[in-house]
């Protein structure tokens, strides 16, 4: 069978999965809707929070990115892991013994007051909505690629599996399709990467492997014969880093407090029975994402190891057939600056502007010609790092089904995290916005109405997103963690950990978080661009790590304003303190 | 428990004193956790990197491992420790699992 026939198979017999579970676990009330109906195992609730949590991103690109930056892609897995234990430890279990719907709910409710409930809105919906464009770019990719459908075939395609489920099942179908959802991706991940690690160092585990020696007779371990490699080739070594140590310390605090502050995760912890349950399903979640955030440095390094040994000084004509397979999604390109038919691999980037624009013709090798200046470097090849994942089975040499497994995995990936967003965005707008706000009047069954609504409308918003792809999107994925770490998280921490803090001290930190955060990025991401770089940086930290300075204002006003103006009512502290233990009633219900 | 006539005063106060020793366990328990959560991160994985990076470890420059490895693996080690003790914590002070109490929805179980 073609490997196209099982790419097919395989995405279909997911998506078929995955539909059925939405038509078995329909939701029926708007706890069913919102929360799953609250009855979710924490060994599920991990496994779902892993794949709500892993996206595209996760999937696709980290590995990708790692592989070309070394040790400075340290950041993302420190960050994204790290994050946990402060959800763990921090928020999850007191969220949980509040006990309500949604994120801003609590924010409303601590901070007795509509107007931080609309701010910690606006927040969310600023944040996921960056976060759910990245993912439709992911299901886009992987469609042109192993499909080779239009990009936007493949997007409609992927928004009708999640409209399936996200609108008749809520967070209930949501739940139960993530955990589908966790299986393929985490399979897919793996069988390559066993596959490779075998391969490369014979070591069947590569987390161990690359550790290893290579079996090429070298003598050498995995990353010693990468960094040798990498220096021949002009590059820096892949184990030492080169982002500067307050910057690195930044970025990483930026991502870890940031994924505390994800609503879309938070939101999973309510989905449990009991408080205890919150905490045992935060590790879980851990377990889960761990698997592949410990496998994806191996891929990285194995990556760039064959990367290196089939392409560099290689001819054009005998390049290994995935790189022409790779070319036609222009997501590689060559461009034969010395005219000697072989591809030379270095550093710098090969072509300027540095993505490539297709001509059209082909030349003398079959390669596809481009309009690009070259640049003064010898590199020839430009490689983006998102194939790094997606290519590396072609890469290694494996079987077909290997690569239609990963393409399964990468939309199964990019799915669970854009079902989980649009289910936040969904009930923050019928829960908190229409019925705690706007129109308290309206009944259960119209809410429902009104959160099916407002998924349907998100769904069609993320899929436009995905068809005509702002040009700042890849960008801006990132900042998600920073606009949350400056704005929600601090809010959150002081409503549990704070019984001084107080309306007027939570609304100006999370105004000051954001607008400062929001300020900077903008500034030197769409503003000056060409100041972006570490001369001009408050105190040498990049945009991607500003949100830990957001979030120190946000704490710094937060709790001054707080100490400066009255206490919060006495009701208020009764929260805290019954937030606090985990046994008895949550707070009040009142639907 | 307030209904219950002329000691409701003292029974009350016990119980907020009980709470308060509760919730300060419950801190030292986050700060010794969580100084141990910045120290393999922050400490080992990025500020003391380079210096760990003269030891090795299967294969790897151990700062190195710290910051692609080693870290993560602690992390899920302290969220484990950290949902046990308070599990322990929670039945010294009388105050574990109840289910879910809060709501009136049904609660099935899964």
């Amino acid at each position: 069978m073609s490997t196209q026939l099982l790419t097919y198979l395989f995405v279909g017999a997911s998506f078929a999965l995955y539909i059925g579970i939405a038509i078995w676990s329909r939701a029926g009330s708007t706890k069913d809707f919102y929360i799953a109906g609250g009855g979710v195992h924490p060994v599920i609730n991990g496994m779902a929070t892993a794949a709500d949590w892993m996206s595209a991103a996760s999937f696709i690109s980290m590995a990708g990115i790692i592989s070309f930056i070394g040790r400075d892609g340290s950041v993302y897995l420190l960050g994204w892991t790290g994050g946990y234990v402060l959800l763990a430890l921090l928020l999850a279990p007191y969220l949980r013994k509040f006990g309500r719907f949604t994120v801003p709910d609590f924010i409303g409710e601590r901070y007795y007051s509509q107007a931080a409930r609309i701010v910690a809105v606006v927040c969310l919906i600023f944040v996921s909505f960056t976060y759910v464009a990245g993912q439709m770019r992911g299901v886009g990719i992987v469609f042109s690629r192993f499909l080779e459908v239009e990009v936007s075939t493949g997007v409609i395609i992927g928004m009708a599996v999640v409209f399936m489920y996200a609108v008749l099942g809520g967070m209930k179908g949501i739940t139960y399709t993530q955990v589908a959802q966790y299986c393929v991706l985490i399979f897919a991940y793996m069988v390559p990467a066993i596959f490779i690690s075998i391969m490369i160092t014979g070591n069947p585990i590569p987390q161990l492997g690359f550790g290893s020696e290579v079996i090429d007779g070298s003598g050498l371990s995995v990353l010693e014969k990468l960094d040798g490699v990498l220096l021949e080739l002009g590059f820096s070594s892949y184990t030492a880093g080169t982002k500067s140590t307050i910057d690195v310390f930044a970025i990483t605090a930026a991502l870890m407090f940031g994924t505390a502050g994800l609503p879309h995760v938070l939101v999973r912890f309510f989905t449990v029975p009991k408080v205890s349950d919150a905490r045992l399903s935060a590790g879980y979640a851990l377990v889960f994402i761990a698997i592949l955030y410990t496998t994806a440095p191996a891929v990285a390094s194995f990556a760039r190891i064959n990367l290196v040994d089939t392409v560099h000084n290689t001819a054009y004509a005998d390049a290994p057939e995935w790189f022409g397979n790779w070319e036609a999604t222009e997501l590689v390109a060559w461009q034969d600056k010395n005219n000697d038919g072989l591809m030379q691999y270095g550093p710098g980037s090969a072509l300027s502007p540095a993505k490539p624009q297709f001509d059209g013709e082909t030349g003398v090798y079959g390669e596809r010609l481009l309009k690009n200046q070259p640049t003064e470097s010898i590199n020839e090849i430009y490689i983006d790092p998102d194939i790094i994942v997606l290519a590396n089975p072609e890469i290694a040499g494996l079987p077909g089904w290997v690569i239609a497994l990963v393409a399964a995995g990468g939309v199964a990936a990019a799915l669970s995290t854009a079902a989980g967003l649009l289910l936040v965005i969904s009930s923050a707008i019928s829960h908190d916005l229409l019925k705690q706000t706007l129109l308290p009047k309206i009944t259960e069954k119209q809410e429902l109405l009104f959160a099916r609504v407002a998924a349907a409308v998100a769904v069609c918003i993320a899929g436009l997103f995905g068809i005509y792809p702002p040009a700042f999107v890849a960008q801006v994925v990132a900042f998600a963690f920073g606009l949350a770490a400056a704005s929600l998280f601090p809010a959150l921490l002081l409503g549990i950990f704070s019984k001084r803090a107080n309306k007027e001290g939570a609304i100006s930190g999370m105004l000051v978080g954001l607008v400062f955060t929001f300020t900077y990025i903008a500034y030197f991401k769409f503003l000056a661009p060409h100041l972006n770089n570490s001369e001009y940086w408050l105190w040498g930290i990049s945009p991607e790590g500003i949100g830990s300075i957001g979030m120190i204002l946000n704490f710094a006003f937060a709790i001054t304003i707080s100490r400066l103006t009255s206490q919060p009512p006495e009701s208020v502290q009764k929260l805290v303190d019954n937030i606090r233990v985990p046994s008895g009633p949550g707070a009040p219900s009142q639907h | 428990m307030k209904s219950d006539s002329i000691d409701s005063d003292s029974k009350e106060h016990r119980q907020s004193n009980s709470q308060k020793l509760y919730w300060q366990a419950n801190l030292r328990l986050l700060f010794k956790l969580l100084a141990v959560w910045f120290f393999v991160s922050f400490g080992c994985g990025i500020v003391f990197a380079d210096w760990l990076d003269q030891f090795s470890i299967a294969g790897f420059k151990l700062g190195f491992w710290f910051s692609q490895q080693g870290a993560i693996y602690v992390f899920v080690i302290l969220i484990f420790v950290y949902s046990k003790q308070m599990k322990v914590l929670d039945r010294q002070f009388g105050l574990e699992n109840q289910d879910d109490a809060g709501q009136t929805h049904e609660n099935p179980k899964s």
